[in-house]
């Protein structure tokens, strides 16, 4: 005779079960309660003497964790009795969960556009602090300024700066007959075009621009701002209402159709790391690209000879989007709500973000560009011609960055997602899409808003 | 000779202290209380610890990610309870979880059977190889051994479309070869070339199991005439089946949590081995085609901070793989008791 049954447990074993679970069960409850602290009082007038230790973590590693300890020693000096730990490459995600656990963290500096929206409700709201020391908002280039705030609240101030523009190699255009960089994005497919070779078997030998989104720094974000679209309206994603989105994807697909997405895809598969020695502009394979301003301090160590020169990113002709700026992004720095010594932290971050010579070393060690305005105008920036454009782009008025939301990098992976499929297929269908991209972007704030 | 067993000596302690008289020179029932509280605390001493593990380890994160799935949890604020939301959210308005969700279940439908049924076709043959059959058990295990990361990086080097030996010689045949971890449509199929090439972890296993099936079993029926392809069905496959099984079950589940080997041939074929790029943007390439359930959790949970949500997600993979592995037992027999 066979029986399905397990043998059920005996009593006192079922009884103990029931009893771990109801522990179990009675310890989430209890331990799910933590809630958000609130900004305490700040003191009318700056304190006179400084003492105490300040917990600094941020993102960064090996060569430019340094550069950040430097700044910080120099802190020290200028407040013997400050004594700063530092928790270096801790990345946005990690610092998030320390906060949200009660760790130890006065100062923190993550990146805007991804957590920003998330972490600015643990940050304290700097305004009190900025009157009373007399720090105004204009010290700071106008983007980074409004994009280190969130709702509303000053939650956080920004240290160092991204700037997106467009590498070309001289020798390759000057071979090809130009001898200025291109200024609208139909222009950069025209000398693209013309840059490009091919191999005997018809597979790609040197690219001139590589338009495939997904490659390198090649984004919804980055190429977005280069065509002044809109992301959202009143909260809510409004991609598809976005003529600008429409032409330039249009725009886009057309480019890859005419070198071939399989020939592009192929060519892109064989290219070195973006972040070796093997970088594709570095070595000439591709004659222009779009970069961060970061490209400069790598060529210089790892193709010093190659002959480029560095400009502007070209604009969509028609879109409003005015040559000049461009796609910018910001590390931003606060003091956390739950900081046990916020006057020193307040000082930390102050000291990081608006002594010009503090944001001058920090951006000469970095090799980011200075969000304070006296640091860019200051004499001892160090700054080739080639990096001297990303530091005029960062001031020009059309710069843009994609808008900080609760959803953080959600917003522009979603537009990313649906691009790198449609890049792929024949086209059609782009205003539909673009509402299943402005659907799909709504849910994710509308779960992340709910109630 | 004294009993060594505090437990065994309880009862004769018990019957002693019965007939022995009250005094204070001879306390045989106190004794035993105190050896019965004394092999109690021992026991239960024994017990507590591996049940706070329990109870910390398991019980505790199994409720609270219960919980957390009806709430709205951004990892810094309150949870806020928004009931069924979170479900809503992944079963009807998620853009990735259904593709994330369909790769899971290509590499749980394909990757494990491929994987046992290579490893099982490579065992039976290595054990009718008498010569040199340690070189040639050697040699099939050996890529078991290389860390799963650089056997990606590898393969993914080898099969570059561009610059990889695979389509250079493709290339001297006048073949245009395919894009293979570039291609979306190829990405799954190639990671599965990987699979097949690491499989030495459960060839060992088959191979142990085989050696054990009894020698006279194969005599016998042979001499009842059965044919290679018979004696495979009814004796070779009844003995490893518990094999068979163990393989199939942690097969799957490592299936349904497949994540690293795809988020590192993503990463490797996208060109993008780190710095600025966030997980949002390295996993699932090309085109979300290795995109995994559990690497959408994880940007959801650590990326976007949707830790509610990642939690409902969780529940749901708990549900899924529980019930795969109840059906992969039921269907084994293992909840059946042998009777008379």
């Amino acid at each position: 005779m066979t029986s399905a049954n397990p043998i059920p447990p005996p009593r006192p074993l079922r009884r103990a079960g029931a009893l771990l679970i109801a522990l179990a069960a009675g310890a989430t409850l209890a331990l799910s309660g933590c809630a958000v602290a609130e900004d305490g009082p700040v003191a009318a007038a700056a304190p006179t003497h400084l003492s105490g230790t300040v917990q600094l973590w941020h993102h960064y590693n090996g060569r430019e964790a340094k550069v950040i300890a430097s700044i910080v020693d120099d802190f020290e000096q200028r407040h013997p009795d400050v004594r700063v730990r530092v928790h270096a490459g801790q990345q946005d995600t990690k610092i998030t969960q320390v906060v949200s656990s009660g760790g130890d963290v006065d100062v923190m500096l993550t990146n805007v556009n991804a957590t920003l929206g998330t972490a600015c409700k643990t940050m304290s709201d700097l305004a009190p602090y900025m009157r009373r020391d007399g720090v105004p908002d204009d010290a700071f280039q106008g983007i980074f300024a409004q994009a280190t705030a969130f709702e509303g609240r000053r939650c956080s101030l920004p240290t160092t700066s991204d700037v997106y523009g467009l590498y070309y190699n001289t020798r390759l255009l000057a071979e090809a007959g130009y001898t200025t960089p291109p200024r609208t994005l139909r222009e950069l497919e025209d000398m693209a075009l013309k840059l490009t070779t091919y191999k005997s078997d018809g597979s790609i030998g040197t690219l001139g621009f590589n338009p495939l989104i997904g490659f390198q720094q090649n984004t919804s974000a980055t190429l977005g701002g280069t065509a002044g679209v809109t992301w959202t309206k009143d909260g809510d994603s409004a991609v598809a209402d976005s003529p600008q989105w429409a032409e330039l994807i249009a725009w886009q697909h057309d480019f890859v159709r005419k070198i071939g997405y399989d020939k592009l895809k192929t060519f892109t598969a064989g290219l070195g790391d973006e972040w070796s020695a093997n970088n594709p502009f570095q070595n000439g394979r591709v004659a222009m690209t779009l970069d961060g301003e970061w490209r400069v301090a790598f060529i210089e160590e790892q193709a010093p000879r190659l002959e480029y020169g560095t400009a502007p990113f070209p604009v969509l002709a028609g879109s409003g989007q005015e040559y000049g700026g461009g796609f910018v992004s910001a590390a931003d720095i606060g003091v956390a709500k739950r900081s046990g010594n916020k006057e020193a932290a307040w000082a930390l971050v102050k000291y990081m973000t608006t002594d010009t010579d503090a944001a001058v070393k920090l951006a000469n060690g970095l090799k980011n560009i200075p969000t304070l305005k006296s640091a860019v105008a200051s004499p001892a920036l160090q700054a080739s011609p080639q990096y001297r454009t990303f530091i005029e782009a960062s001031a020009h008025p059309a710069g843009n960055t994609s808008p900080v939301t609760e959803i953080g990098s959600t917003l522009t992976a979603t537009m990313d997602d649906f691009w790198t499929d449609y890049q792929r297929g024949s086209g059609g269908n782009l205003k539909r899409r673009l509402e299943k991209v402005d659907t799909d972007i709504d849910n994710a704030l509308g779960l992340r808003r709910a109630k | 000779m004294p009993d060594a067993n505090p437990i065994a000596t309880v009862p004769r302690a018990r019957a002693a202290a019965h007939h022995t008289p009250n005094t204070p020179e001879a306390h045989p029932k106190r004794a035993g209380r105190r050896r019965t509280l004394r092999s109690r605390l021992s026991i239960g001493s024994m017990v507590i610890l591996p049940l706070i593990g329990l109870v910390a380890f398991f019980l505790y994160p199994l409720c609270a990610n219960l919980y957390y799935s009806f709430t709205n949890y951004d990892l810094v604020g309150s949870p806020k309870w928004i009931g069924l939301r979170n479900y809503d959210y992944l079963f009807t308005q998620d853009p990735r979880v259904g593709g994330a969700a369909r790769n899971t279940l290509w590499f749980v439908v394909i990757l494990v059977p491929v994987r046992m049924a290579s490893s099982l076709g490579i065992a039976l043959l290595l054990t009718r190889r008498k010569r040199a059959a340690g070189f040639w058990r050697t040699l099939f295990y050996l890529p078991a051994l290389v860390p799963p990361v650089a056997s990606v990086v590898g393969f993914v080097f080898l099969f570059n479309p561009g610059t990889g030996p695979i389509n250079t010689l493709l290339r001297k045949f006048g073949i245009d070869g395919p894009l293979w971890f570039n291609d979306p449509s190829l990405s799954k199929p190639s990671l599965l070339l990987l699979g097949v090439w690491m499989m030495g972890d459960v060839m060992v296993i088959f191979l142990a199991a085989l050696l054990d099936v009894p020698k006279d079993q194969y005599e016998a029926a042979e001499l009842d005439g059965a044919s290679a392809r018979q004696k495979f069905r009814f004796i070779t496959l009844p003995n490893i089946s518990p094999v068979l099984l163990f393989s199939a079950v942690t097969g799957v589940i490592a299936a349904l949590q497949y994540f690293t080997e795809a988020a590192v041939a993503s990463s490797v074929a996208n060109g993008k081995t780190g710095i600025d790029a966030g997980p949002d943007r390295l996993l699932g390439y090309p085109n979300d085609s290795l995109l995994t359930y559990t690497q959408w959790m994880y940007v959801q949970g650590f990326n976007s901070f949707q830790l509610g949500y990642a939690a409902a997600m969780a529940v749901v993979l708990f549900v899924v793989a529980a019930a795969v592995i109840a059906v992969l037992l039921r269907r084994a027999g293992m909840f059946q008791q042998k009777g008379a």
